[in-house]
């Protein structure tokens, strides 16, 4: 009778806690803390609205339907922005055809120089199937918020630098959140991950 | 995946075989210094070599000099809780019977105020500048904006 009480009150008490986590999660959206073990939002659930490198106005809707793959970084990034970028090129070489099926975004998080002309002149060195997304600091904010994802601008001498979030992030074509490809991450796990979103939604 | 294959071909045959060569100091043996093509000259560049110390002395690479760069920099990339930001590295480490590499995602030479255009397959020389062995000028060969390495044919490991 005694154990019982214990399991009844220890299934109410997760219940409780399953209840803080919930409410944790949907207050998080406005109080986000950095480095927040929290996931990236459904992509059906993201309100930002960006604009592409074509210079067309893009909004996380438009994304349901198909695989996507999102990272953030910046193109006055010397170091891991273009090694993230060709080792994109290089997974997406890898999964051939299978691969046009996916939504695939730079978002820069530097939109004081990354206007849509200067992502389209820096993408044009990269796998085509790549596209730049930049706009107002406050949408850009706003993803990154939705993503889980962190930047800091980083003043230097003469100018400055970013520090941001270095993974890749996979979504399910219904919008679900999919993993992360962490920066160096094997490039037999990175694929094995994008195959299995691309099964999914095949 | 074409133009990729073209670029790889392209800057295989183009990069002169002088920048895949070691180069010797003391018993420091230089290699694989590359660094990636530019857009213009606003942007920072990048520099990367494979330092490997024969010898039984501890050494340190304690800045690099080149003329490509009005401020050339050691920085070191650092992952921490998913997050990339990029410390100044006031040198780097090269101890005795051991191999360093600045390589994507570690240590690099960071170029900041490009005096010129980094062309893929021209090179520049950069000066290096250690600790207990002194100077020395490698060839630097300029790979495109996508390359992942050196991309030297033969390898050495
Ligand atoms: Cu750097």
């Amino acid at each position: 009778m005694r154990r019982r009480t214990l399991l009844v009150a220890g299934a109410s008490g997760v219940g409780a806690l399953a209840f803080t986590l919930g409410l944790g999660w949907w207050q998080s959206r406005d109080s986000l803390q950095p480095g927040s073990a929290l996931l990236p939002l459904p992509i059906g659930k993201m309100s930002f609205t960006l604009t592409n490198h074509h210079g067309v106005t893009v909004t996380p809707s438009e994304w349901i339907g198909r695989p996507t793959m999102v990272f953030f970084g910046f193109t006055w990034c010397p170091d891991v922005c273009p090694t993230t970028l060709s080792d994109i090129s290089l997974w997406l070489q890898d999964l051939g055809p299978d691969a046009d099926l996916m939504n695939i975004f730079l978002v820069s998080v530097d939109p004081e120089r990354d206007t849509p002309q200067v992502l389209a002149d820096y993408l044009s060195n990269f796998d085509p199937r790549i596209t730049g997304l930049t706009g107002s600091l406050a949408e850009i904010k706003r993803a990154a918020e939705e993503f889980r994802a962190t930047f800091e601008k980083v003043p230097r001498e003469d100018d400055y630098t970013m520090d941001h979030t270095a993974g890749v992030f996979l979504f399910r074509a219904d919008g679900r959140f999919g993993g992360i490809i962490d920066y160096h991450e094997d490039r037999h796990v990175a694929l094995l991950k994008i195959q299995r979103l691309l099964k999914a939604a095949s | 995946m074409k133009y990729l294959l073209t670029a790889l071909l392209l800057s295989l045959s183009a990069t002169p075989l002088l920048a895949c060569e070691t180069v010797q100091l003391g018993s420091l043996e230089i290699s694989e210094a590359w660094s990636r093509a530019s857009i213009g000259m606003a942007r920072p560049g990048a520099f990367y070599v494979t330092i490997r110390n024969t010898g039984a002395t501890d050494d340190a690479l304690a800045g690099i000099a080149t003329p490509v760069s009005g401020k050339p920099m050691l920085h070191e990339t650092v992952v921490k809780d998913g997050v990339a930001s990029m410390p100044h590295a006031p040198a780097i480490p090269v101890p005795a019977d051991s191999t360093v590499q600045l390589e994507p995602g570690g240590y690099h030479g960071m170029l900041m105020g490009l005096t010129q255009v980094l062309k893929e397959g021209e090179t520049f020389p950069v000066t290096l500048t250690f600790r207990e062995a002194g100077d020395v000028t490698v060839p630097v060969a300029i790979r495109g904006m996508g390359a992942k390495d050196a991309g030297c044919v033969d390898k050495k490991d």
